[in-house]
Order: structure tokens, then C-alpha cells, then sequence
């Protein structure tokens, strides 16, 4: 299946839902009224986008197309446009889909260092083997690190999924001090001459100011062992969150100042919506999506595709 | 949040003077509910019933007078969530003999295999003999993972290898083990998290719950789910008759909206809640504080429970003694500040206070936390006779603690000063009824508190005469007595 395909299927609920909606709601000829706004604000609700970010749309809506007779193709573009708008920023973060290994910032020397976090049971571990398998695939050589001592066999898991992409891991005894992990991962990633060091962290909330201030500190023990590091510093958020996506991606952000998002689980009928919001609000952009149990189920995120993956047939 | 919604209720009640609330007045004030529901993360179309039944119930109902209309109409809001949300029922319904299988199931990452440990040391601490059964063959590690929860809560845990085996034999498997052990009377199934749209895992659950009949269901919900919350609930209600909901990750921020999604489309109660990563981190469901969060009011009564879990009652009723006579000292007060640290960050505890979030929210710069901790470091570094005796403390004794806490003398003494006021303000406060005290909280909230003029780090003006610099005034001051010395010897002469 080609990235095109797969991820419309992740999005065929969400492309339903605003494709059959609007032919519905706009038919040709008709007035376009509160009512049927309405509506439609209902729809852009429903994947989670938020009142905010809906709001904008329907102004939008409102502004070139409240009381005239509704042309639909006008409408598409009309919404098509402002997604994208709100998804691309000021548009210096669009990757291309063909080099998927463009969202990464890799160092200009030695190795490159991901750190990877998000609130718990997000998906950060999948992510990981999918992001290690992913960089293994496009030539790169991949060192782990278990950072997460915290949660029980959260080292046995990623030590499980190194073994099936046959890469090196680091790992620690269970409480150990995260940053002594990360560290160790650099030390390791200098010495095998590795070309990306992956360090996995505990899921923490983002209301826990210890556990938050324990993030930057690694970043912080990190950037000694290897100046210019944690190169990515990834946020891994579920698409099935709501509104809370923005106050994670507030919160790790004053943190560890995230450089981009990686979207899991969108393979389910929740559509991540939040990630409008968060792109409008806090300017991080989405890097890449989880669509799938699967090792290899993980895209670049192009906001086009997304968009267009909503709204085309 | 409960602060803005108040403020845009207020201002689209405004006109309402007398008389009935209607359905054209209200209706912007309902419309500022419905946006703080959506913003919430309940389910659009759940927001929308909702609002049409506050509507109706709303309308026609007499403006009291002892009451703003807009506190009339959160009130209604209010309890409507608490009606939508409950009835409670916190039993897990176990049976007076045999086993009792209690059966697991959620999306992935939505926390099962922590609530089973959770749920089996609860059980256990009640007098029962639970027992895990490690039936998540999916996720690397999951088995081990349940294992050492077990280990931990020193529960018994079935496993078995996962490799060409089924979930349904793993449980089977699992019920023969606990007839077989003797004593155990609850079974816990933690089954692996899977998408409602995958429709080979749903039915594996179909087929556990047919052969095993287990007697409860529990669905397992993140409480930071959005607007699917109400998709997944529903098609795990239809495959499997849940029984009831757990609700998970709610010692974050979230205000929880999905409770009343999960709820709304499931009609099955909402037993427990789950507030931490530790085992212990369980508490029963209650609907009128979770209806509070979702408006975004304040959670006193939790902030009461934790407290009296955390604060020793001996020590408090012995302080309160001290206060009402008058003999509250410094060494008091570094307990009392201890004691009020260890409920958590100071943020939290004020969220939690009506009136008091919004105190937090329109000042992200006030550190309370680490304006506490250097009040902290400058009383532990005075003697304990000094904090029996403040008034001993002179101008040498003032520079010590200042060198040992790395303060200011100024902030010695600012603390000294302060401490005698509050002291003064406390003792008062000691001898009011229950009532009064806390209207003077609230006082304390809306005057003092809220203005920004008030104690906090105040910075001292100048007088006109001074240029600001204040090494340059004690110069000068130090040259004109020099002058004027001479000058005196001058005149002597």
C-alpha cells in the first residue's frame, strides 16, 4: 500500500464524516445560512480540531460565503485552504514526502540525538521502534536507549523490539536515574559511531513539574556528552486526545522546547484534530503519524496529504 | 476557566433583572456552557442535548434574589452534570463464594494493565484473594510487565508463553490455575488494548466473554480521550455489556469531558477513577466533583479528603490550640508550611479552591513555590530558640540567616514582619466560627490577594530627593555628617 493509500484509510472516517456532510449540508443553488453552519461547526468539532480552530473556519465560512448562493467547489477550496493554512504556519516546515528523512535534523557531525517523550500509554515505544526501523531502512545506524526505568518492563519492551531490528541498546537497571541512561545511549553512540542515538523517556504528565523539570535535565546531561543535542526532541501524542493535546504540547514544549510531534494511533476513527490547534497555538508542527501496529506504520506527516486525504474521494 | 465562564454568564445575564429566565435571555449565557463543554471534550452532540435540556429546564424558573442569575444558571448546569453522570455504584459486585472474574478491556495505552494492579491491591487490602492473568500476548513485554506489578503488590500472576497461543486459552488456562490454588476468589483478565474497529480482536474478546462469562466488565477510558471517546465506548458497550468504566490519567489537567461522552452513551456507572502511576492511586468515582472539573470550578472537597490522608489531625488540633491562645511561633509555622507542601505544588491547591484559579491563571509569574522554598531555607537556618523567640533575632543574627539561607537580611526581616502580622490575622481567625472564617478567606481572595499592589515582593520607592542609587545616597549621606562634624568643630573653635 503506498503512503498515499494508507493514509487515507486512517482518515476514511474523518473523510466521510466532512465529505458526505458538506455535499450534504451545501447543495448547489442553496443559501447558506446560521443553520447550516451550524452544522458543519459540529463536524469540524467531532475530530477534535477545537472550538478555536473550528471557529476560524467558520469565520472564514462566514465571511466569503453567509447568505450567498453556495457554489460547492468555492466551499472546498475555501476549507481546503485555511486547514492547510493552519497546518503549515508560516509554511517553512513542510517536508518532502519523498525524502522521508527530511523532518529530521540531523548534526552536522556525529551522531544525531532524538529524544523522545509524551504523557503515558501514548505510544512513545512503538514510536521509537518504528522511527529505529524507519532511519535503519534509509541507511542510517541506530543506537537506543531505555530511559524509561520507571514503568515495570518498560526496558524489557524496547530491549524486545531491539532484538527485532537487530540494533544496539543501552539499558539500566529499573530506577535508575533516566539522565545516567541518556548519557550512557551518548557515550555509546560516540563509541559504535552510530548515526542516530534514540532515547526513550517514562510517560509523565504533563502537570507533574518534578518529572517535567527531570526532562530538561537530561536534555541538559545530553547536550554535554554531545554539543548541539538532543537535535529532535519529539513529542509523541495520541490522536484520540482532546483538548488536553494542547496543554501537553504547551507544557513538554516549555520544557524541552519540542521541534516537532509525532502523531500515533491514527488508525483508529479518532483523527488528531488537536494537532490544528497545537499548530495554530504553540507553532509545532506534526513530523510524523502512527498508523498502524505494524514496525513499518509510520509516514512523514504532509499537511497537504492530510487535508486533501480528508476531503478527497 | 470557571472564572471566564462566570464572567461571559455574567455579562450575557446582565440584563435579566427580575422576573423569569427565558428561553431568547438565557441563551447566550447557555451558549458560554456549551463552548465550556466542547472545550472540555465532551461529545458535541452530548453538549448539544445537554444545553436543550438546561434550556428547558432553565426556563420559566423565577431569578432568586438572593442570587445572580448567573450563578443561578451554573448551578442548574452543575447539577445537571451530576444527574447525567450519576448514579454512583462503586461495588464490583463480588460474589459471596466462588470466583469472580472481573474482565479488563480498552484501546491501547489507555492504562489496563496498571489499573489491574491497582484494582487486585485494592481488593487485597479489602481481604480478598486476587489473581492476575497476563492475557495481552500482543504489546513486547506486557506479560512482564503484569508480572512484576504482581511481584510488587505480592498478588499471584498466571502467565504463559505467548508464542502460538491464544488470549482465550491464556484465560481458560487462568481460571484453572485459581480453582486449582485454592483461596483465590476474584480473577482479574487483562486482556491486550485493541482498536473498536478491529474487528478480528473484538471478537477474541467476544469469544473470552462467552466462554468464561466473566461478571463484570470494565472498560478502561483515558480521561484526556476527545470527541472518540464516545465511538470506542460505544462499540466496546455493543460487542461486550460493560458493566462499568474506569477512568484513567485524571491527576493531569484534563477536565474530563469523556466522562460524560462514556457515560452518555453507555449508561453503565463510572466506578473509579485513577490519579497516579503508584498502585495506590485509586479512588472511588464521584460525580459532583467531576462535574466541578469539567466547568473548570474548584475541587475543595478532594482538596479536603487529601488533606486529612496527608495532614496528622493530632498535629493540626495541637496548632490550633497554639493559635487561639496566641502562642503560634516560627517553629509552627515551618511545620504548618511543611504539612501544606506535602499535598503538592501550591499551583494545584489553589486551582482547587474556588475563586483561587483564576488567582493563578492571570499570574503565571507568581512562583509560589519558590517564593515557599526560600521562606523555607530562612527559617531552617535560624536557631530553634530564634524561632521560639523572634524577637531576639538583631542585626548580627539577622546577616547570619541571611548567610546560611542565601537571602537578603531584607527578606529576614520582611519574613519577621509579615509572620507577626499573619500571626495577629490567624489568631483572629482561629477564634471565628467555621463560617466566618471562611468568609475572611474569601475576603482575603478578592482584596488582598487579588490585588497586585499587595505583599508580593514589593519593591521599595525612592523619595524624590534620591537619584535611585541607593550606594550613591549612602555616600552622599556620609559625606554631608562629615560636614557637618567639621563644620561643629569649626563653630567650636
Amino acid at each position: 500500500m503506498g503512503l498515499f493509500d494508507k493514509l487515507k484509510k486512517g482518515l476514511q472516517k474523518t473523510k466521510d464524516i466532512l465529505r458526505t456532510d458538506v455535499r450534504d449540508l451545501f447543495k448547489a443553488g442553496e443559501i447558506l445560512d446560521d443553520v447550516k453552519l451550524r452544522e458543519f461547526e459540529q463536524r469540524l468539532i467531532r475530530t477534535d480540531m477545537g472550538v478555536a480552530a473550528s471557529t476560524a473556519i467558520i469565520n472564514e465560512l462566514k465571511e466569503k460565503h453567509l447568505g450567498r448562493t453556495v457554489v460547492i467547489d468555492e466551499i472546498w477550496g475555501t476549507i481546503r485552504a485555511t486547514l492547510i493554512g493552519l497546518l503549515k504556519g508560516d509554511g517553512a516546515s513542510t517536508w518532502d514526502p519523498a525524502k522521508p528523512l527530511s523532518p529530521i535534523t540531523f548534526a552536522e557531525s556525529g551522531p544525531t540525538v532524538i529524544l523522545v517523550t509524551g504523557v503515558n500509554g501514548v505510544g512513545k515505544t512503538t514510536s521509537i521502534a518504528k522511527l529505529a526501523r524507519f532511519l535503519q531502512v534509509h541507511g542510517k545506524k541506530v543506537v537506543l536507549a531505555a530511559g524509561d526505568t520507571f514503568r515495570a518492563a518498560a526496558v524489557e519492551q524496547l530491549t524486545m523490539w531491539s532484538q527485532r531490528l537487530g540494533c544496539e541498546i543501552v539499558t539500566r537497571p529499573s530506577g535508575t536515574d533516566p539522565a545516567s541512561v541518556a548519557y550512557t545511549g551518548c557515550e555509546k553512540g560516540l563509541e559504535l559511531n552510530a548515526d542516530v542515538v534514540i532515547i526513550d523517556t517514562a510517560g509523565r504528565l504533563q502537570t507533574h513539574k518534578n518529572l517535567m523539570e527531570e526532562l530538561t535535565k537530561i536534555s541538559r546531561v545530553i547536550a554535554k556528552k554531545i554539543p548541539g543535542g538532543p537535535h529532535e526532541r519529539l513529542l509523541v501524542l495520541d490522536a484520540t486526545t482532546g483538548q488536553n493535546g494542547i496543554s501537553q504540547a504547551k507544557n513538554f514544549g516549555e520544557a524541552i522546547d519540542c521541534t516537532g510531534i509525532v502523531l500515533a494511533k491514527l488508525d483508529g476513527t479518532a483523527k488528531g484534530g488537536v494537532v490544528v490547534a497545537i499548530r495554530q497555538q504553540m507553532g509545532i508542527p506534526v513530523k510524523y503519524i502512527g498508523v498502524g501496529e505494524q514496525i513499518d506504520d509510520l509516514e512523514v506527516f504532509n499537511p497537504e496529504t492530510f487535508v486533501d486525504a480528508l476531503f478527497t474521494a | 476557566m470557571f472564572e471566564n465562564l462566570t464572567t461571559s454568564l455574567k455579562g450575557a445575564l446582565s440584563v435579566i433583572g427580575r422576573g423569569t429566565l427565558t428561553e431568547s435571555n438565557i441563551r447566550e449565557g447557555l451558549e458560554a456552557v456549551r463552548q465550556a463543554l466542547l472545550e472540555a471534550d465532551v461529545n458535541y452532540d452530548i453538549a448539544q442535548q445537554f444545553i436543550e435540556k438546561v434550556t428547558a429546564e432553565a426556563v420559566g424558573e423565577k431569578v432568586l434574589k438572593a442570587v445572580r442569575p448567573d450563578q443561578q444558571i451554573v448551578g442548574i448546569v452543575h447539577q445537571e452534570l451530576i444527574n447525567l453522570m450519576g448514579p454512583v455504584d462503586h461495588s464490583l459486585h463480588l460474589r459471596r463464594d466462588g470466583i469472580t472474574v472481573l474482565m479488563m478491556c480498552g484501546l491501547q495505552g489507555s492504562g489496563k494493565t496498571t489499573t489491574c494492579g491497582k484494582l487486585a491491591r485494592m481488593l487485597k487490602e479489602q481481604g480478598k484473594k486476587p489473581m492476575l492473568v497476563a492475557a495481552d500476548l500482543q504489546r513486547p513485554a506486557a506479560i512482564e510487565q503484569l508480572r512484576v506489578i504482581g511481584e510488587q503488590i505480592e498478588v499471584p500472576v498466571h502467565t504463559e508463553d505467548p508464542q502460538g497461543n491464544s488470549a482465550l486459552k491464556v484465560c481458560q488456562n487462568g481460571m484453572k490455575a485459581a480453582k486449582t490454588a485454592g483461596k483465590i476468589d476474584v480473577l482479574i483478565l487483562d486482556t491486550a488494548g485493541r482498536l473498536h474497529v478491529d474487528k478480528q480482536l473484538m471478537q477474541e474478546l467476544e469469544q473470552i466473554d462467552t466462554k468464561l462469562q466473566p461478571d463484570q466488565i470494565l472498560f478502561v477510558c483515558d480521561a484526556m480521550t476527545g470527541q472518540d471517546a464516545v465511538n470506542s465506548a460505544k462499540a466496546f458497550n455493543e460487542a461486550l455489556e460493560l458493566d462499568g468504566v474506569i477512568l484513567t490519567k485524571l491527576d493531569g489537567d484534563t477536565r474530563g469531558g469523556a466522562a460524560l461522552s462514556v457515560k452518555a452513551v453507555t449508561g453503565v456507572p463510572i466506578k473509579f477513577v485513577g490519579v497516579g502511576e503508584q498502585l495506590d492511586r485509586i479512588e472511588s468515582f464521584h460525580p459532583e466533583r467531576m462535574a466541578g472539573r469539567i466547568l473548570g470550578m474548584g475541587d475543595v472537597v478532594s482538596l479536603v479528603e487529601r488533606a486529612q490522608q496527608q495532614l496528622n489531625a493530632d498535629d493540626m488540633a495541637l496548632q490550633q490550640e497554639k493559635l487561639k491562645k496566641g502562642q503560634f511561633t516560627l517553629d509552627d509555622f515551618k511545620n504548618q508550611m511543611g504539612q501544606i507542601r506535602k499535598l503538592g505544588p501550591i499551583k494545584e491547591i489553589m486551582k482547587m479552591i474556588p475563586g483561587m484559579g483564576s488567582l493563578v491563571d492571570s499570574n503565571p509569574d507568581l512562583d509560589a513555590e519558590s517564593d515557599m522554598g526560600r521562606i523555607e531555607a530562612i527559617l531552617s537556618s535560624m536557631t530553634p530558640n530564634e524561632r521560639e523567640n523572634p524577637e531576639l533575632i538583631d542585626r548580627s543574627r539577622r546577616h547570619r540567616i541571611a548567610r546560611g539561607s542565601g537571602t537578603d537580611p531584607a527578606e529576614v526581616n520582611k519574613l519577621l514582619k509579615d509572620f507577626q502580622n499573619m500571626a495577629g490575622m490567624m489568631q483572629r481567625m482561629a477564634n471565628l466560627g467555621m463560617r466566618d472564617r471562611l468568609r475572611a478567606v474569601r475576603e482575603l481572595a478578592d482584596g488582598g490577594m487579588l490585588n497586585p499592589n499587595a505583599e508580593i515582593h514589593k519593591t521599595k520607592e525612592r523619595s524624590k530627593r534620591g537619584g535611585g542609587d541607593p550606594i550613591k545616597l549612602r555616600e552622599d549621606k556620609k559625606r554631608k555628617r562629615k560636614d557637618a562634624a567639621k563644620q561643629r568643630k569649626k563653630n567650636r573653635r
